[in-house]
């Protein structure tokens, strides 16, 4: 028995993200009795891989075949399933993004195990299997119980606090074995937006909406964006017209998020955004409409023209960012 | 070449949600189902352009739902759909909707499924990928452009941080999201056709679920805004470190 974990590395180092995923995965190794597995595909130091023990990893598999820096769903499930057989892992984890929701449910198909997608709690083992996710967009939580032997989890980003420990993981190569089929999809093009922070597991968001009036206002959101360290967001409007990009776009039919800080400039509040943004920790809203309903659902509030309020603000938390230091 | 399109019928967005049997059941009293968004306006629009295009012949559709999603599944004829199945019977463990499709889909020898990135009530995100792993079909998940040329697939994705283009060889399954194609609006014509076109319903494959959704839980209230005004903006980053502890 043990507990596989998918991690992902950029560019040879593994990301926050990562060091969550492993930190959950042996929080419920440790709770079953058994040991946490990291998987590391693709080129990443052997150092690197040892280091995931300071997070609970007891052991890592690493494989580094080149056909696999194309990602493929078929690919990656067939590590995953050849790693958890190998392991006799009976939970398999990985992120709740676009690489762990295209290759978990494959996982899950192939092993007939039960799926937790997008969790946000540890198992509750009293009553068998249950964790808590997002239904709704995060309009209300579900608690889901997986009866199957073998489960796999999906882990939504921020939902699991990260503590660095000193362990260091033993590292094993991964061998497995692939068919052309697996690697029929094709890399073409690649554009990465590089320098921002990812959206879907930031800790600091500032999002702004319609009250900005067009694109070229934009500025005041970046700016404020770079003294906090945080991502930038948008209401569907917002998106749809252009103004920012899509994947900026949070809501119902959006992205869901649940940054510790979320500041919303000139965004009315209604139930379809608030939907995808509601689990934030804090918020923070600046509207100049008394009534708008976002700050409803706010725990501060601002009320005044953004033009005027975002760069005082961004004053406020530079004079406050150059005290710190 | 021959489309599927996956359709679900969901809760509209506006929807107030209420549990009801001590928070195990989602109550469904008084509420209005839409066709998934991602469904209606990016995997069936964009199958439809396909359509139009000469690209595709049929562009037909699959619902797994009970005798009340017929409404939702019209609608989805009068867009332009060509024939459906239900599949009668409901879950929202995402393995039993995937098993259900493939079951049916699997003698069909489609080209291409299209899929939503996920429906905006369960939220899984789920059903795309198993379904192509039982038809044992490559999956490009959340797509935001697709296009098809002498049976190859030309797809954008979203990557975290960007996009990437991949092409593939069909079959192919792509669960789509926005990017794709622009929101319809079914015209009377597409309306009156929609009343004569198939619309079978099938008996469910024997399929047992293997999550089940003990209850349901709202998120709590927030206790109150705390209102800052302009010139006392040193005060509410004070409350964000101090209070809020979040910088
Ligand atoms: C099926 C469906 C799905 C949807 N999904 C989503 C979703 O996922 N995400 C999403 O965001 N929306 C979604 N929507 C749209 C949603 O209903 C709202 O229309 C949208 O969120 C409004 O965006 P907004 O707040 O930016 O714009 P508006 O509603 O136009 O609000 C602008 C706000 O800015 C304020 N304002 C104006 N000028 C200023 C100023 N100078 N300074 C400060 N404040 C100012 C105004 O008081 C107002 O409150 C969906 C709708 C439907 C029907
Ligand atoms: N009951 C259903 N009937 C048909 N297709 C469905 C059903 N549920 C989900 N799907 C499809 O699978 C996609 C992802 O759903 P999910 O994995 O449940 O988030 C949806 O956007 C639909 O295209």
């Amino acid at each position: 028995m043990s507990v596989l974990v998918l991690v992902e590395n950029i560019e040879g180092s593994f990301k926050k993200k990562s060091f969550e995923l492993v930190q959950y995965a042996s929080a419920i190794a440790k709770s079953l009795g058994t040991t946490a597995t990291a998987v590391a595909l693709g080129n990443i130091s052997e150092e690197a891989c040892a280091a995931l023990g300071q997070y609970g990893a007891q052991k890592v598999l690493q494989i580094n075949d080149a056909r696999l820096a194309n990602f493929s769903a078929r690919a990656y499930t067939k590590v995953l399933v050849t790693a958890a057989q190998q392991e006799s892992a009976t939970i398999i984890i990985t992120s709740h993004d676009v690489l762990g929701k295209s290759v978990a449910p494959q996982v899950a198909s192939r092993l007939k195990a039960g799926l937790i997608a997008g969790a946000l709690s540890l198992p509750d083992l009293a009553n068998g299997f249950v964790i808590k996710r997002n239904v709704f967009a995060g309009k209300a939580f579900a608690f889901v119980n997986v009866t199957t032997d073998v489960k796999v989890i999906t882990l939504l980003a921020n939902s699991f606090p990260i503590v660095t420990g000193t362990g260091t993981a033993t590292v094993a190569p991964l061998t497995v074995s692939f068919e052309d089929k697996d690697f029929a999809i094709q890399v073409k093009e690649v554009n990465k937006v590089t320098g921002s922070v990812p959206l879907a597991e930031a800790e600091l968001v500032v999002s702004g909406g319609r009250g900005l009036k067009g694109p070229e206002n934009w500025g005041i959101i970046e700016d404020l964006a770079a003294t906090l360290g945080a991502a930038t967001a948008c209401s569907r409007p917002v998106a749809d017209a252009h103004w920012r990009p899509h994947h900026e776009h949070v809501g119902q039919t959006g992205g869901t998020i649940r940054p510790n800080l979320y500041i919303a400039i000139g965004i009315s509040g209604a139930i379809q955004h608030l939907a995808g943004v509601n689990g934030s920790k804090t918020i923070v809203v600046i509207n100049k409409d008394p009534e708008a309903p976002f700050f409803k659902a706010a725990d501060y509030g601002v009320i005044g023209d953004a033009m005027e309020i975002t760069p005082k603000l961004n004053e406020a938390f530079k004079k406050f960012k150059a005290a710190q230091n | 070449m021959r489309i599927l399109v996956c359709i679900s019928p969901v809760p509209d967005t506006t929807t107030k949600i209420a549990f009801t049997d001590n928070n195990s059941q989602f109550n469904t009293q008084g509420v209005t189902m839409i066709i998934n968004p991602y469904d209606e306006w990016y995997a069936l629009v964009r199958a439809l352009e396909l359509k139009e295009a000469g690209i595709a012949t049929n562009v037909n559709l699959v619902t797994v739902g009970r005798a009340d999603s017929e409404s939702v599944i019209r609608k989805a004829l009068a867009l332009g759909g060509d024939e459906a199945i239900r599949i009668d019977t409901d879950s929202n463990d995402p393995y039993v909707v995937a098993a259900q499709i493939a079951n049916y889909a699997k003698s069909e020898n489609y080209d291409l499924v299209l899929a939503g990135k996920e429906t905006i009530d369960y939220n899984n995100g789920a059903v795309g990928a198993m379904l192509a792993d039982m038809l044992d079909m490559n999956y490009i998940g959340f797509a935001t452009k697709l296009d098809v040329a002498a049976g190859v697939a030309t797809v954008a994705r979203e990557i975290e941080g960007g996009e990437e283009v991949d092409t593939c060889v069909l079959p192919l399954v792509v669960s789509c999201q926005k990017g794709m194609s622009e929101p319809r609006i079914p015209n009377m014509r597409g309306i009156m056709a929609a009343r004569t076109k198939p619309l079978k319903v099938v008996a469910p494959a024997d399929i047992s679920a293997l999550s089940q959704i003990v209850s349901y839980e709202m998120p709590p209230a927030k206790t109150g805004v705390k209102m800052f005004d302009i010139d006392h903006l040193d005060d509410l980053v004070a409350a964000l470190h101090n209070d809020a502890k979040v910088i």
